[in-house]
């Protein structure tokens, strides 16, 4: 009797499997076009497309199919349609080459669009040329994963975000590389996500763009040389780690522009090269450890704004100035930091400095006033100023110090 | 004028002072970059040097010099040779001693430890500095023949342009805050060729700073092919100009 059943049941499944079939498009096959295909497929079937270039103008997927592509057949928006709008729950979109999509100022145009759909996957493609890259609006659950956007658009206006989400939520990001886009990720309203191992670099604003997005997780990320660095916003509960932040010059540049952030963590960075590291704003409750400022121009600028930031073990080596701050008012901690400036001593060798090391030079609060005193940085009356200074502080916040500054760099 | 100028180089050497110069200019340089952890902290107490020591040593040891040497200059004088070589060589000779002394004391430390583009940048401003600090000089003790007061004058020059100059420019920074002063700044500092030499430093050095807004007008302007040029040839005027109003002033003096 179990014998019977048992052939039954696997009877069952194998018509099961068998009623998913696979269909081969491609210019040789039975079917030519994508827009076929998915019209000839059922639900949760499989379309292999072959290598070759395919003029779909709006290819709609409908269906929750899987779209395989092999050797990245090309789908070519002609700049005039949106290349691909996903409107199914759980489609798979793989291997395909994007390009050139539709440029407008009214409607967003995608390279691939996904509306209001949930559990799709879009992976290994590659976009060339288009306005907005991955747009993703109202959907739960997808997986964007190791694409490819490139776009080279001159101006702001004419270039969308590369990887875009609005109102989204447990989205995942991971190992996308963006460039020349407007802003390479850009987050509105995403909440629950992870953005893992992107690689957004000469992007025209930010490399990432965060806003209202609570509860996210970005870590392991490289954000290069892009116009105006990485801004997260109006957020709480964000958890920044293990990113590497790097050249992004410029007066508004920042490595991270952190404004009305709260109850965040900010871990294992490294900020190199850029002209201010971290600019925070209005944050309050955010502790910042074990992140390396290397060669800044300003490690960190934090604003009078800000209150119960806890700075611990960081190491700020070889930045022209370690903190810049507006004002007086000092409602953060700071303890622990290798500081390479600290000129104290450590007579009871417990590898903390006896004296506290005032990161904010004299210098950088002139600065702050009157920008173009730049000019006579490193000059010798400003040398002085700043040896008084350190003397008897006067303009410098007295109670931004960091009472336990480390002897020695941390190996991180 | 190539023997007088021998003569001269030979004097120079003769006297130890230059040697001793050149002597402590290596050991400073050592012992700065051999101390620090990172090179480029000890590239930073190099640029004190060169903003603080070098002129000072330059300017003062010419002035001496050349007061020092008045009868020689007259015993030279009376033989029938022009004023104009004279005085050139003399400073031909100046310039190559105290800048090939730099070039040993500083230049060899930095080509061991920081063969970077802010090294080679610090040690031709160094050169450019000393060259120019000779001129200035030239120019004070043609200026007065009590040696007393030509020292001093050569000293206040020195205090002036390494301190007194850049305390005007933060003067006039702040009086002046609400007007717009990058460009006018740009202008200013070819005013101070020790101004100068620390900005062409600095924009190989400090360049993730000098990024931001008003820095970033300052590295559009010198930080660029032309104004490198337009920078050098400013530091070259320096040490014409001096020379050349000296070198008119002696022809007409009377010795």
């Amino acid at each position: 009797m179990k014998a019977i059943i048992l052939i039954l049941c696997s009877c069952f499944c194998l018509s099961a499997i068998a009623q998913c079939t696979t269909i081969h498009v491609g210019k040789l096959q039975a079917v030519s076009t994508i827009t076929d295909g998915v019209m000839k497929a059922g639900n949760n079937d499989t379309i292999i497309v072959e290598q070759g270039t395919y003029h779909e103008k709006n290819l709609v997927i409908a269906k929750p199919v899987v779209l395989l592509g092999i050797n990245h057949p090309v789908l070519d928006g002609e700049h005039k349609y949106e290349p691909v709008s996903i409107k199914a729950d759980g489609v798979v979109f793989d291997g395909f080459k994007v390009c050139n999509s539709a440029i407008s100022s009214i409607v967003d145009y995608g390279g691939i669009k996904i509306y209001n759909r949930r559990y799709v996957t879009i992976s290994n493609n590659i976009l060339e040329d288009c306005f907005f890259g991955i747009y993703s609006q109202n959907c739960l659950g997808c997986i964007i994963k190791g694409n490819k956007l490139i776009a080279r658009q001159a101006q702001e206006q004419q270039s969308g975000n590369g990887i875009h989400c609005w109102k989204c939520d447990s989205m995942q990001i991971i190992a996308n590389t963006i460039t020349g886009h407007r802003d390479g990720i850009y987050f509105e309203f995403v909440t629950n996500s992870i953005i893992w191992r992107n690689i957004s670099t000469k992007n025209m604003r930010y490399g990432l763009h965060f806003m209202f997005s609570n509860s996210d997780t970005y870590a392991a990320n490289v954000f290069e040389n892009n116009g105006a660095g990485v801004a997260v916003m109006f957020s709480h509960h964000v958890k920044m780690f293990h990113n590497y932040f790097k050249e992004n010059w410029g007066d508004a540049a920042y490595g991270i522009l952190l404004k009305e952030i709260s109850d965040s963590y900010i871990d294992g960075n490294k900020f190199e090269k850029n002209t201010s590291g971290i600019f925070i704003e209005g944050a309050s409750r955010i502790e910042m450890y074990n992140n390396s400022f290397k060669d800044n121009g300003w490690g960190l600028k934090i604003q009078a704004s800000c209150m119960d930031i806890v700075l611990k073990n960081n190491n700020f080596i070889g930045n022209t100035f370690d903190v810049g701050t507006n004002g007086s008012l000092v409602l953060n901690t700071f303890t622990h930091n290798y500081w390479d400036k600290y000129e104290g001593y450590d007579l009871n060798r417990n590898k903390t400095g006896d004296v506290p090391y005032r990161p904010v030079s004299m210098f950088s609060m002139v600065v702050e006033k009157n920008p173009p005193a730049m000019i006579l940085f490193r000059s010798l009356i400003t040398v002085l100023m700043d040896k008084s200074e350190k003397v008897i502080p006067s303009l410098t916040p007295e109670n931004l110090r960091d009472d336990h500054p480390l002897m020695k760099p941390l190996q991180l | 004028m190539i023997k007088i100028v021998k003569y001269i180089l030979l004097d120079i050497l003769r006297n130890k002072i230059v040697l001793a110069y050149t002597l402590f200019l290596l050991a400073i340089s050592f012992t700065v970059f051999s101390l620090e952890d990172s090179v480029q902290k000890g590239l930073l107490s190099l640029l004190n040097l060169i903003l603080f020591i070098v002129p000072l040593v330059s300017i003062i040891f010419s002035t001496i010099y050349i007061y020092n040497s008045s009868e020689f200059i007259e015993l030279l004088l009376s033989q029938p040779i022009k004023r104009r070589s004279i005085w050139l060589s003399l400073f031909i000779g100046l310039a190559s001693a105290l800048s090939i002394s730099f070039l040993i004391g500083a230049g060899i430390p930095v080509m061991l430890y920081c063969t970077s583009a802010t090294g080679l940048m610090m040690v031709l401003m160094g050169v450019l500095i000393s060259i120019i600090f000779v001129s200035i000089a030239m120019l004070a003790t043609v200026k007065t023949r009590d040696k007393a007061k030509g020292i001093g004058i050569a000293i206040m020059l020195w205090l002036y342009f390494s301190l007194v100059f850049d305390g005007l420019v933060l003067f006039l920074l702040f009086q002046f805050a609400d007007y717009p002063l990058e460009k006018p700044m740009i202008a200013i500092t070819a005013l101070n060729p020790l101004d100068l030499g620390r900005i062409m430093i600095l924009l190989k050095m400090d360049v993730s700073a000098l990024m931001g807004y008003t820095g970033a007008i300052f590295k559009d302007f010198f930080g660029t092919q032309k104004g490198f040029v337009v920078s050098i040839f400013i530091m070259l005027l320096w040490i014409c100009l001096p020379l050349f109003y000296s070198l008119r002033k002696f022809n007409r003096k009377d010795l």
